[in-house]
């Protein structure tokens, strides 16, 4: 018994870890959804694995559980799916998250100025409204 | 046979339950990260949502041998087998409309076929129903 829970152990580890890498290259987010699926999966196997080996019933709820709630993540995910520009699911390297930044804050400090340099004309407010690239 | 010999039985049954279900997680985690499309991606992940799933389960079934504990597994994999397909439906139709399926990798593409019939449909019948002409 002790090798087949060492190999389970293994495989289950190994799966693991691939659905995760998968889920760091992306690149769209239903990919990364897909991947994180595999990783809830894989732990409810390994919490079947624990339970086997000790002979355990009393994790036996944890499984129900899992298994009800691991689908929420993804369907919550896939009905605000939106249409992602190239290069958007990229996971972004710091230097380019200091500039995006950057950029922002150059925004905000033009917009303050010209908002103190004289009233703005428009006058139309904004109430919210749909989400845009929201799939229906 | 004894109940010693039973016993024996059903514990390398469920090893063996227990290992099938294990390899699966793994094939799906080697698929999901080869794999070059989502719908590629989501066949290799479903592999282990529901056989691998109920290959464990069997496996803990066969370990436990309590009535009560047996039928909250039956529970899980009945609660896996409703939810697993409205989670792919979801993720598939989405992958669909935003464009993350790859046309060039599909054997039969029946979906975008009839949509273009019944656009083209559409359109004639607004064509008919137009007064101008």
């Amino acid at each position: 018994m002790t090798v087949v829970v060492v190999v389970c152990g293994v495989l289950l580890t190994a799966g693991a870890f691939l659905a995760v890498i998968r889920a760091e290259k992306g690149p769209s987010m239903l990919d990364r959804t897909i991947a994180l699926d595999i990783v809830v999966t894989t732990m409810i196997a390994a919490v079947a694995l624990y339970a086997a080996v000790n002979r355990r019933a009393d994790v036996v709820p944890i499984l129900v559980v899992l298994s009800l709630v691991g689908f929420v993540g993804s369907v919550t995910i896939a009905r605000f799916a939106s249409v992602e520009p190239e290069g958007e699911g990229r996971v972004r390297t710091r230097e380019e998250i200091a500039a995006q930044e950057a950029e922002r804050i150059d925004n905000e400090d033009y917009a303050e100025e010209s908002r103190r340099s004289g009233r703005r004309e428009e006058t139309d407010e904004h109430h919210g409204g749909g989400a845009e690239g929201e799939v229906r | 046979m004894t109940t010693d010999q039973w016993t024996t039985v059903a514990d390398v049954a469920s090893a063996v339950c227990l290992l099938g279900g294990a390899f699966l997680a793994f094939a799906a985690g080697v698929g999901v990260l080869r794999f070059p499309d989502l719908l590629a991606r989501m066949h290799a992940g479903t592999k282990p949502q529901v056989l691998g799933l109920i290959l464990v389960l069997i496996g803990l079934a066969l370990r436990l041998r309590s009535g009560g504990a047996v039928w909250a597994l039956v529970l899980v994999a009945v609660f896996q087998m409703l939810t697993a397909p409205v989670a792919a439906h979801m993720v598939g139709r989405a992958g669909y409309r935003t464009g993350k399926v790859r046309s060039d990798l599909l054997v039969v593409d029946e979906l975008t076929s009839d949509q273009e019939l019944a656009r083209a449909r559409d359109h004639g019948r607004a064509e008919d129903d137009d007064p101008r002409d």
